[in-house]
């Protein structure tokens, strides 16, 4: 492993060259979210037909899917920034993980209110216990107590150093907990599978739902890199670098 | 989808899946903006307490 | 491994001279599982029903409330400090420490739970299940718990924070216990659900130490 190959993971670290290259990218992902939100929105909510059981109802996947998928992808972020963080000891990487997990507790609460609005007319009641639904609620404490927990410390760099503990215990659970309550849900069999249980879906319908995840993905990608971008200036406020660059502003 | 009255109804479903999407653009707009803000308040701050 | 051994005559020592801290859990236990009656209805029937989820609900929460004391104390007066500082492994310390104080406070739960059982209408005939459902669960809530408390302990008003972190945590535990209790109840096997718990017990030996270590350097370096 030569050390040139790690360059780049190392400049990466830099808070001044992250700060530079996250204003630079950001816009980009920004635009590419809007233009995916509105391909998706147009081919989901008008060109898609209506589905044969769910009628116009169904149309809250284009929000619900990419919502829920997110959030789960937050979490690995989380998680894996917080074990970069950990073992490299890289506090840019804390910075990441913080920054990260606000957005994905908004999606986990997006996932969770157009699930329970999908449910309603499709089965009836405003909150079904099945397993994915009951996950992503087990998912959104694990989301706020990572938060609750980096900021009771009274110094930021030992709490997000604890929340990056805490989010590797929850992420070695996070399969654990899914596997339970799976498992809970099949023991008591009234509650039927509620995402994804039409094995076939028209292509009409599918395109619009992976715009809609692209869509999203660059929207996190965007609000992410403002997030560290803020985290970062906090952090390095009295550092040269910053000093530097308000000056050329 | 045929008709703006169909867009708006939902085929009935309206009152469920508008609701869904008008939570998501609230949720996500402000996702958007906050770092933002919070971005130029520091900057401001920043360049404020070099002047001083 | 003399001074595991130390630790563990210490340990076992100071808890007997604060009663109130081994009791506050076992009093939890008792009021929780004598609320639902009161809350529900006495109905034998219903009672039978509810008995297993709330006998582990209870247990978990009057566990939950335990784990407040793992370091507290030597935290206040410094000699969690020294633990850090010893010639032990850290990780073997935390161990022995965690399994000392599940004697105190886990291993009562799981004693006064079949009473508590006939309390609630649960049949006689699945007492050994549930205690040992109760045993493996108060085991991996202790290992949990600690996580919890390791993370909070330096700080000044926790307050709800360990429960509100570890419970997440604990809702697969929860879930095999409970079940298993009840599918014994109904005479059904259980054995699935206590292979679970062991299965989880394992790993939460194997892993818990490393994570309660971590997070004790983290709580002492503010």
């Amino acid at each position: 492993m030569s050390p040139s190959n790690w360059t780049w993971f190392h400049r990466l670290a830099s808070p001044p060259y992250f700060y530079r290259l996250a204003g630079r990218l950001a816009p980009w992902f920004g635009w590419a979210a809007a233009l995916g939100l509105a391909a998706g929105l147009y081919g989901g909510l008008w060109l898609a037909p209506a589905d044969y059981q769910q009628g116009d109802g169904f149309r809250i996947i284009y929000i619900h899917v990419p919502s829920a998928y997110l959030s789960m992808m937050c979490y690995m972020l989380v998680a894996g920034a917080s074990a970069i963080g950990l073992v490299w000891r890289m506090k840019l990487a804390h910075a990441v993980a913080v920054a990260a997990a606000p957005l994905g507790a908004s999606f986990t609460f997006l996932a969770l209110i157009t699930g329970s609005l999908w449910g309603k007319p499709m089965w009836g009641t405003y909150w079904v216990w099945d397993a994915r639904l009951t996950s992503e609620l087990i998912l959104l404490f694990l989301y706020l107590g990572f938060i609750a927990l980096h900021q009771a410390y009274e110094d930021p760099r030992s709490g997000e150093r604890a929340g990056a503990v805490l989010a590797l215990v929850g992420v070695v659970n996070v399969p654990i907990i899914h596997y339970s309550v799976v498992w809970w849900s099949s023991l008591h069999q009234g509650s039927t599978v509620f995402v994804g249980s039409k094995s076939d879906i028209s292509a009409s319908m599918l395109i619009p739902l992976l715009t809609m995840i692209a869509a999203f993905t660059c929207y996190f990608a965007a609000c992410l890199l403002k997030r560290i971008q803020a985290e970062i200036l906090e952090r390095e406020q009295n550092a040269g670098w910053v000093r530097e660059m308000l000056e050329q502003t | 989808m045929t008709s703006l009255h169909e867009f708006l109804t939902m085929g009935g479903y309206g009152a469920y899946v508008w609701p869904a999407y008008i939570i998501a653009a609230v949720v996500m707009v402000a996702n958007a903006i906050v770092p933002g803000r919070r971005l130029r308040r520091m900057r401001a701050a920043l360049q404020r307490k070099d002047a001083a | 491994m003399r001074a595991l051994a130390a630790l563990v005559r210490r340990d076992l020592r100071l808890c007997f001279r604060r009663p109130g801290e081994v009791a506050t859990p076992v009093l939890f236990f008792v009021m929780v599982a004598v609320l639902f009656p009161l809350g529900l209805s006495p109905q034998p029937e219903l009672l039978a029903m509810v008995a297993p989820g709330v006998l582990w609900v209870a247990a978990l929460l009057a566990g939950l409330i335990g784990q407040e004391s793992l370091f507290k104390s030597d935290y206040e007066d410094g000699s969690l400090e020294q633990l850090l500082l010893g010639p032990a492994a850290l990780e073997l310390v935390v161990l022995t420490r965690i399994f000392t104080h599940w004697l105190t406070t886990g291993l009562p739960l799981v004693i006064l739970s079949p009473f508590l059982g006939l309390m609630l209408d649960y049949p006689v005939q699945a007492f050994g299940t549930l205690v040992l459902s109760l045993m493996l669960g108060t085991l991996i809530l202790s290992l949990l718990g600690a996580v919890g408390a390791a993370l909070t302990v330096g700080l000044r008003q926790s307050g709800m924070l360990l429960p509100i972190l570890v419970l997440p945590l604990a809702v697969p535990v929860l879930i095999f216990g409970a079940q298993g209790a009840a599918q014994a109840a109904r005479g059904e096997d259980a054995a699935a659900a206590l292979y679970l718990l062991g299965a989880l017990l394992v790993l939460g030996v194997t892993l818990v130490p490393f994570a309660v270590a971590g997070a004790l350097r983290i709580s002492l370096e503010s």
